[in-house]
């Protein structure tokens, strides 16, 4: 990463300092969050492996989180670990016979989308222990006045959160980064561009595409764990099912699936346009942001698919001349 | 005990009978996908589409049910036209992951601009038709009837595409559609056909829905994903599996929500179609691709 | 009939056919005979408009097939049985010798067409409800030759009949073509199978590399040295 970037970085970390205010602050931590989302998503996405499941993971995390704490009285520090236990087993789950028979392209994303559907399906039927479709709270820990609980994870400031967010958000990069550089990458193009032929190669297909997934399902938990101590509500419909599933892989390919900052991109673009209709539009006709929205996804698949980083990089490289590669 | 017998018998035919809508929803799906390739993940919002067309026809402008239906699946038939000329055929060239992506943004923007137009009020068109009493068993009208015109449409289906040169071609399109200009056959034109015909599916589909359901803009969800999880089970783009898969799942779903609560039905369903995934993740009848 | 004029053709970055003219007269059987990549399919491509000309001129009876879109081809009377058969694997033998019959003049001649075929492949008629994709080599290519002359064609297109069959069966197939000469039908025949193509035909011109090298009369085709340097170049 070059000067200019570190420079940027501490200049953003300071923000939170510089009192802006709890909206601007909300508007960063969940673009951040989001992306780290968004990031881990693309782990698998980047190689062919789109999954419309990722919603699962995301539930499966924010859920397990909360109940244990609510029900048990488990904190959150062993509460996270074993929600990333479940959904790395549930992927494994899905993705070892997904893998080993070969289910690429519509199956896969069919499986991975009923997968979501399921998770939310029971979290809902279990509702005397869930809440069900009304969602359910964590309970809050910061009775009496205090500002934060580090046994439950809970902070009154959002400046804390704001490090938090920006902490795993550059995490995720930096996972992205080493999965980047190192021999599974290759062994991943080669399998998205020819699974017999890798095969023939020596590469374990089902394993490395395993190994990828657990990372992507776990990291995807972990955050949906963190909305989930940030938001301090949650429901089966913002954390989990088919919509959220769409909504991630939509936020990926608007900003770029196969480059770094890609789906960082999609998640500011994505939910700064849905606050920016939101603000502009939403009051007073229900639901004609959503439609705004929704028809430039469409829009977009059609004419950028590429995504916004993509075309941006395919500018830059037709003009230097690089023999180029919009992958990064 | 004899008549918890006779219950679970009544659950069993009222399963039977869900089985033949859900078959008919699947076959429109299985249709396309058979012969575009391409998965109308947008495909229980068309279905929307044609339960709000009826609803409106018939109790807003007070148009017969009959004709509100003609209508409704002449409506639906039409977007499906519209779906794949706009907005599916600028992509089949590109990766298949884009048609999976476009279709999804119209199950967005079709969910929102119905919130847009109607409201998130559940509307329902307030037909109560009574029930038909076999013995002990009641049976409620509207679901034999959708089971009934689900099946001759089935039939119907299988008729026009084995004995007529339209459904030949259709059926040889996917087979090989490079060629299909040699025997005189336009491909833009079959595809556009097949989509108008699985458009009529998924508004007959919808006509019959509405007969029992509530329309409202979510609704799509709560067909949408079974209906792909019974095509899936069946094998994409298999018409016989998906008829098979979509009696399992009414069964699993029906007898579920007879012995627990209805959602434990639909979860137990689910969870029947990833053990078989685990198990035969190419579908009951699918071909490994 | 058929009039190739300087027709020019190719893919994307590479040129597959150069300033190539030819041509078919009603009730002849002609042959392009060339080694492999000669460009041999793209020149039958290009006469079913699967591909678009980029210089040039293909007509049939006189009339230009520039405006006329591939699938419509047919309806001008020419037939194209493509490489490899091609026959729709999970549709019966009747089937595919039905999508043959799709265009709506022949659709209403389909029963005396449908008889007609049968009655020039007897085995056809045996297998009709079987699926295509389970017939032999041989039997496929019967097949495909049936589909295309279920339309009732004024000009069939033959591409490579003989490609992936063992000898006996190209033997078959050479006199299935002779057959069908004698039933008066007007064939184009683009082979690599230079020695059995040219029993069967009267004229043939020799494609090599996209560029017509010669052409003529069989018999002094068969003896020349340009063809003993291509079939020994094979």
């Amino acid at each position: 990463m070059n000067r200019a970037a570190w420079i940027a970085l501490g200049l953003f970390a300071l923000v939170p300092l510089l009192g802006v205010g709890d909206y601007y602050l909300h508007l960063a931590i969940t673009i951040m969050l989001w992306s780290f989302v968004y990031t881990s998503w693309s782990l698998m996405g980047r190689f062919g492996l789109v999954s419309f499941g990722h919603g699962a993971f995301l539930g499966i995390g924010a859920y397990i989180t909360t109940m244990l704490w609510n029900h048990y009285g488990v904190t959150p520090w062993i509460g996270i670990p074993l929600a990333l236990l479940l959904a790395v087993a549930v992927a494994v789950l899905i993705g070892y016979p997904c893998f080993r028979f070969r289910i690429t392209g519509h199956y896969f994303a069919l499986v991975t989308l009923a997968l979501t559907e399921v998770v939310r399906m029971v979290i809902v039927a279990l509702r005397d222990f869930t809440g069900g479709s009304l969602g359910v709270t964590p309970d809050i820990a910061l009775a009496g006045g205090k500002s934060f609980s580090l046994v439950a994870i809970q902070f009154a400031h959002k400046e804390v959160f704001f490090y938090i967010a920006l902490a795993f958000w550059l995490f995720g990069l930096y996972v992205w980064r080493r999965i980047d550089r190192s021999m599974m990458r290759y062994a991943m193009e080669a399998i998205s561009q020819e699974e017999d032929a890798s095969e023939s190669v020596g590469i374990n297909v089902t394993r490395t595409k395993l190994i990828i997934t657990m990372i992507s399902a776990a990291l995807t938990a972990l955050g949906g764990a963190l909305y989930g101590q940030y938001q301090l509500y949650i429901n089966p419909d913002t954390v989990s099912g088919v919509a959220l599933s769409l909504q991630i892989v939509f936020a990926v390919i608007a900003g770029g699936m196969f480059v770094q900052l890609g789906p960082t991109v999609g998640a500011a673009f994505t939910l700064l346009l849905a606050e920016g209709l939101r603000v502009a539009v939403g009051h007073e006709v229900h639901g004609l942001d959503s439609t705004i929205y929704g028809l430039m996804l469409v829009l977009f698949i059609i004419y950028m698919p590429n995504g916004i980083l993509g075309k941006v990089l395919e500018a830059r490289a037709r003009n230097t001349g690089a023999a180029g590669a919009v992958k990064a | 005990m004899e008549i918890f017998d006779i219950f679970l018998l009544e659950t069993v035919l009222n399963g039977l009978l869900f089985g033949g809508v859900l078959a008919l929803l699947a076959l429109g799906l299985n249709l396309v996908f058979g012969v575009i390739d391409v998965v109308w993940i947008c495909y229980a919002e068309l279905v929307m589409i044609g339960m709000y067309a009826v609803y409106f026809l018939y109790t807003v402008h007070h148009v017969p049910l009959l004709i509100a239906f003609v209508i409704g699946i002449a409506t639906v038939s039409l977007s499906g036209v519209a779906l794949h000329y706009f907005i599916i055929r600028p992509v089949l060239a590109s990766e298949p992951i884009n048609q999976l992506l476009v279709t999804g943004g119209m199950l967005f923007f079709l969910q929102a601009a119905a919130t847009l137009a109607f409201g998130v009020q559940f509307r329902n068109l307030g037909l109560a038709l009574p029930s038909v009493r076999l013995g002990e068993i009641m049976l409620p009208q509207s679901r034999i009837y959708a089971a009934g015109t689900a099946l001759v449409a089935m039939l119907g289906l299988a008729l026009f595409l084995k004995k007529t040169y339209l459904g030949t071609a259709i059926r040889a399109i996917s087979q090989d559609r490079a060629i299909m200009p040699l025997m005189g056959v336009n491909p833009s034109r079959i595809y556009l056909i097949t989509s108008a015909i699985g458009g009529g599916l998924a508004g007959l589909a919808a006509c019959l829905l509405v007969l029992q359901y509530d329309v409202h803009p979510a609704i799509g969800l709560t067909f949408g994903p079974i209906t792909f999880m019974i095509c899936v089970l069946g094998g994409l783009g298999n018409m016989l599996g998906g008829f098979i898969a979509a009696f399992i799942f009414a069964q699993l779903i029906s007898i579920g929500g007879f012995f627990f609560h209805i959602e434990w039905g639909y979860v137990m369903a689910f969870v029947f179609f990833i053990v078989m995934m685990f198990i035969r993740p190419q579908g009951l009848l699918g071909r490994k691709s | 009939m058929l009039e190739l004029k300087s027709v020019s053709a190719g893919y994307d970055s590479f040129q597959a056919l150069f300033d190539v003219s030819l041509k078919v007269d009603a009730g002849e059987a002609v042959a392009v005979i060339g080694p492999n990549g000669a460009g041999k399919t793209t020149l039958l491509r290009v006469i079913s408009k699967l591909m678009e000309v980029t210089a040039g001129e293909v007509s049939m009876e006189g009339v230009s097939l520039n405006a006329v879109p591939a699938h419509r081809v047919i309806e001008l009377g020419i037939a194209h049985v493509p490489e490899n058969r091609r026959l729709f694997p999970r549709l019966t033998v009747e089937e595919n010798l039905r999508i043959g019959a799709y265009p709506p003049a022949a659709r209403a001649r389909y029963p005396e067409r449908l008889e007609f075929v049968y009655s020039l492949f007897p085995r056809m008629q045996e297998r009709r409800d079987q699926l295509a994709g389970t017939l032999s080599g041989g039997e496929q290519q019967m097949c495909a030759i049936g589909r295309g002359l279920m339309s009732g064609p004024k000009l069939l297109l033959l591409d490579e009949p003989s490609a992936g069959l063992a000898p006996v069966i190209v033997q078959q197939v050479f006199a299935l073509v002779q057959k069908i000469r004698a039933e008066g039908y007007t064939v184009l025949i683009v082979e690599q199978n230079i020695q059995q193509v040219l029993k069967v035909v009267e004229r043939a011109y020799l494609l090599e590399v996209g560029r017509i090298k010669a052409s003529g009369k069989s018999a002094d085709l068969l003896a020349s040295d340009d063809i003993r340097r291509a079939y020994i170049g094979l």
